[in-house]
């Protein structure tokens, strides 16, 4: 009873400790996305390469895809860049491209210098796809399964561990399913 | 360009309007921009007002108060000045002038963005500790502050140090000896 004065502060410390702990190690800017099993979004959007074209929501059913925002003015993005071209030069998944409030000439100019590693970039030049898809910062990525459901966001730019450990098993376990 | 290591881990959270032509001080600019929102605080408020219905304004600035700016995230989409938080303003705007509720709004955010874009956020299983954590805490702390001061009140006077009568020990034949003045 009398070490009870002693460990019980001690044991709140220690809890204390623990959640305060796990505080520090969570990552503010990783908000959860509401979409996450839900359906994507519904969008048509005209392509970079080709504004006549347009790309809708429908047109990817039965395949499982990602959808990769960035920007020309976005310096991140061209960090995680070679990544997404070495993920498109071994096939992991078709890759689309969202490219976010941009200006076409720049964008082009940009994917001509880097390396295109998208299927189809679409163009969400006022970002209300953006908006749709919860974008606050760019890079993010999604992966989209085939009956369309967004399984993954990853927001900020992509890491190698990011990809080989989150990414790659979910596209492999998603194509295996019917 | 070589980023700066700190920018390689971060992501480019929308700049400022104007920032976009800056390509490669982007990020730069981001950070700087989050730092001098409190600074620019009064002309987004500004930026809110620009139409010329004042009840309109007052609507949209309303709401926009209750929702979270994901890029700058301890400010309200009024107060920020970062694209997105104008896009934001925008999108509330046009849902009002469509007749569209306050309820759908923060409902149509809150799809998108979650809970967290809510600065009261909805009171449900997930938010319980959040909601009821600090009342809980202050009735166990409380109580326990009670129960404490209770039992040493029962306690016999002989269980505690003496007091130490700062008077007893003063040497009055020592004039240099600093002695309390003892209160008349």
């Amino acid at each position: 009873m009398k070490s009870l004065r002693f460990l019980l502060p001690l044991g709140v410390f220690l809890v204390l400790c623990v959640f305060l702990g796990i505080g520090l190690g969570l990552n503010p800017r990783e908000v959860p996305s509401p979409l996450i099993g839900k359906p994507a979004p519904a969008f048509s959007l005209p392509r970079l390469d080709d504004a006549q074209q347009s790309i809708k929501r429908e047109d990817l059913l039965g395949k499982v895809w990602m959808l990769n925002v960035w920007a020309s003015w976005c310096a991140p993005c061209r960090e995680e860049h070679p990544l997404v071209v070495d993920m498109a030069k071994r096939q992991v998944l078709p890759i689309y491209g969202l490219n976010y409030k941009d200006q076409r000439s720049a964008a082009t100019g940009w994917l001509a210098n880097l390396g295109n590693p998208y299927v189809a970039t679409l163009v969400d030049a006022d970002g209300r796809v953006g908006i749709d898809f919860g974008v606050y910062g760019v890079p993010e990525t999604f992966i989209v399964d085939k009956q369309g459901m967004v399984r993954l966001k990853h927001t900020g730019p992509l890491t190698p561990d990011v990809v080989r450990d989150k990414i790659e098993p979910l596209v492999k376990q998603l194509q295996a399913q019917g | 360009m070589q980023a700066h290591p700190l920018l390689r881990l971060s992501t480019c959270f929308l700049p400022a309007s104007g920032a976009r032509s800056f390509l490669r001080h982007a990020v730069h600019a981001t950070l700087l921009a989050c730092a001098l929102m409190a600074a620019a605080a009064s002309t987004a408020k500004e930026a809110a007002l620009a139409s010329d219905d004042p009840v309109m304004d007052a609507k949209v600035t309303r709401i926009a108060a209750e929702l979270r700016c994901l890029v700058c995230q301890n400010q309200t989409i009024a107060d920020s000045n970062a694209d997105l938080a104008v896009d934001l303003r925008r999108q509330v705007r046009e849902m009002l002038t469509r007749g569209d509720t306050e309820r759908q709004i923060l409902d149509y955010m809150t799809a998108r963005y979650g809970d967290f874009v809510l600065y009261r956020p909805p009171l449900k299983a997930s938010t319980a500790v959040l909601w009821f954590a600090p009342g809980v805490l202050l009735v166990v702390g409380v109580g326990t502050l009670v129960w404490v001061l209770r039992r040493r009140g029962r306690l016999s006077a002989d269980r505690f140090e003496p007091d130490i009568d700062p008077y007893e020990d003063a040497d009055d034949n020592d004039p240099t000896a600093a002695r309390p003045v003892k209160p008349s």
